[in-house]
């Protein structure tokens, strides 16, 4: 979409970009460049010399199991917290748009979480997870050594991943709730005079006229859980039990900033960044073809 | 409603209750355990009735993460990312809507790749930048050679420099520099009709004045949406100010929560450290709560 009037005078139109493209230059593609460049050598922290290895970093990161180990758990993170927020919130959703008593309530309550710091609620969570006080113990004195995020790997990752998705189901729920408000009463009603049920409305009409939205909150849900998670595993977990919950950001700044690897670290945010724009195209390309608009 | 349904009905309050219960459920818990004592708060099971220790476990958290400056930056950083983000994004899109000079749609596209890469992804560059901000400036003389040459011509040796670690500006800038804002600017511009651009230039209006006077109070509902979202995402930043605050001094409220994890020895002070939550959780949820209307709005626009 262009606009038919428009000011003739070029550079007070130059001028008026100028504040954003200098900052996008010193602090987006200026580092950007950098990273290529320092995952492509050898740097030495705080000044030295810079030595051209090539791939190298890339290679010894590959083959490193540490990094497919924080690989993996990323993608189990991702994986089961963008399914359980989108389904949880799709749910709520639903039912909160047939509109009975007390839908208003549910729509200002539920995105509560959202506004909420990751490292608070993940504070939170931690009291309320925590295996000696809190909740679970009541569990642990049935059960003792049942639950212990700080000594078991897979409670470690349950853990973080109740505190991440309690977060995005507000967030989730807002999106689906707007689709679904989005779609045409009279559509509802045509199909309940032809005599359909309420499942059946909703599995023909609304889901695949909700579609978009659910590959539109898949890929931000997903790009989220790669950044947001960043605030509740270094309050939560801290990347451990035995690197259970090391995810791929919170490993590139243990390795950048404590074990001050720059190079490592480049090469590893490197290949996250080419993992989310990888996933960024895909959903301009592939999935906005796929779905049902109206 | 379209038809009886007695039993879904049921269920739906049942289900929607429950959604409900689980939402509100930690916000409950933190607020109570900030309530107990030492004792009770480690009570398994954990009273749900309040305590009566509240005011003296708020104090404490206070002054143990000094979290009354520590709220004044947070509050400092969120306004100024804020503000920064309303006006620099509405400069932009106006540059890109309103004229025709060449090289607009790359700039386009310089500006919309920014929204590809989270500031997570590449801390570690960005650091660097920001301990000498004008080390590009500086980079780029010296490859073209233009250091060498002003070294030859006037003999004063180029060494530009400029550390913005453990400043407000060095917590701001880098969270500004995304497109996010502009698009939704740009997106509600290219709805302003151009009968209304016509007529302010036929009565005289320049680019500058029609900006000023007829664009921005029009965009006035964007600006608040845009506000309130970036408000919110900056108050609850968290790696960022961790990375660069390495001085006390302007450590944000939420990086300061790690101070108050109890430690393994000794008995939990999980009544303080609840009590620091509540304290850190409260202005985001108070802006959601009132400004809410403006909040699902930004949310929604500018996700788009």
């Amino acid at each position: 979409m262009e606009k038919r009037v428009t000011f003739s005078s070029w550079t007070i139109g130059i001028l008026f970009a100028v504040p954003q493209l200098l900052l996008i230059f010193t602090f987006f593609y200026w580092p950007a460049g950098q990273a290529v460049y320092w995952s492509l050598t050898l740097q030495q922290p705080w000044g030295g010399g810079n030595i051209w290895v090539g791939l190298d970093n890339f290679r010894s990161i590959l083959a490193n199991a540490d990094y497919w180990n924080s690989i993996t758990a990323s993608l189990v993170f991702a994986g089961i917290s963008t399914g359980l927020a989108m389904f949880v919130a799709l749910v709520l959703a639903a039912l909160t748009d047939r509109q009975l008593a007390g839908s208003r309530l549910y729509r200002v309550v539920l995105i509560w979480p959202y506004g909420i710091a990751a490292p608070a609620l993940a504070m939170a969570f931690r009291f309320v997870l925590a295996p000696e006080a809190g909740f679970m113990a009541v569990i642990n004195q049935v059960w003792p050594g049942f639950w212990d995020p700080g000594l078991d790997g897979a409670d470690a990752m349950a853990s973080i991943i109740i505190a991440f998705s309690w977060k995005y189901v507000g967030y989730n729920f807002i999106f689906f709730l707007a689709a679904f408000q989005a779609i045409p009463r009279s559509l509802i009603e045509a199909a309940a005079m032809d005599g359909s049920g309420v499942m059946r409305r909703f599995w023909d009409i609304q889901f695949p006229l909700i579609t978009p939205t659910i590959f539109f909150l898949l890929v931000i849900n997903i790009t989220e859980s790669f950044q947001d998670s960043f605030g509740i595993v270094d309050i939560m977990t801290s990347g451990g039990p035995a690197n259970a919950t090391n995810l791929m950001v919170y490993k590139i700044y243990s390795d950048g900033f404590k074990g001050l690897d720059y190079s490592g670290a480049a090469a590893q945010s490197i290949i996250l960044m080419l993992l989310i724009v990888v996933l960024t195209i895909f959903q301009f390309r592939f999935i906005e073809r796929r779905v049902h608009y109206r | 409603m379209v038809e009886r349904t007695p039993f879904l009905n049921f269920f739906t309050h049942l289900i929607l209750f429950v959604g409900f219960v689980l939402c509100i459920a930690p916000f409950v818990v933190v607020a109570v355990a900030a309530s107990h004592n030492l004792r009770d708060v480690n009570d398994v099971p954990m009273s749900l009735l309040p305590g009566s220790d509240f005011w003296t476990n708020i104090k404490t958290a206070w002054t143990t993460a000094d979290l009354g400056p520590k709220l004044l930056n947070s509050f400092i950083m969120a306004a100024g990312v804020a503000a920064g983000k309303v006006i620099i994004s509405a400069l932009t899109a106006f540059s890109i809507v309103y004229f025709r000079y060449p090289g607009r749609t790359f700039i386009f596209w310089l500006i919309f790749v920014t929204l590809m890469l989270p500031l997570e992804v590449r801390i570690v560059p960005t650091y660097a930048v920001v301990a000498n901000v004008l080390s590009p400036y500086q980079t780029i003389l010296d490859i073209t050679g233009l250091s060498w040459l002003i070294e030859k011509v006037s003999g004063v040796q180029v060494s530009l420099s400029l550390g913005l670690l453990n400043s407000y500006t060095g917590l701001i800038l880098p969270l500004i520099a995304t497109a996010t804002g502009t698009f939704l600017y740009r997106q509600f511009f290219l709805t302003v009709p151009d009968e209304l651009t016509e007529a302010a230039r036929m009565d005289g209006a320049g680019a500058l004045r029609f900006f000023i006077d007829i664009l921005l109070p029009l965009s006035r509902n964007n600006m608040a949406a845009l506000g309130t979202i970036m408000f919110l995402w900056a108050w609850n930043q968290y790696l960022w100010p961790l990375l660069i605050t390495t001085d006390q001094s302007h450590a944000t409220a939420v990086t300061e929560l790690k101070q108050l994890i109890p430690n393994v020895g000794g008995i939990p002070e999980w009544n303080i450290a609840m009590a620091g939550t509540l304290i850190v959780m409260l202005p985001p949820l108070i802006v959601v709560v009132l400004m809410q209307r403006w909040f699902v709005r930004g949310l929604i626009a500018t996700e788009k």
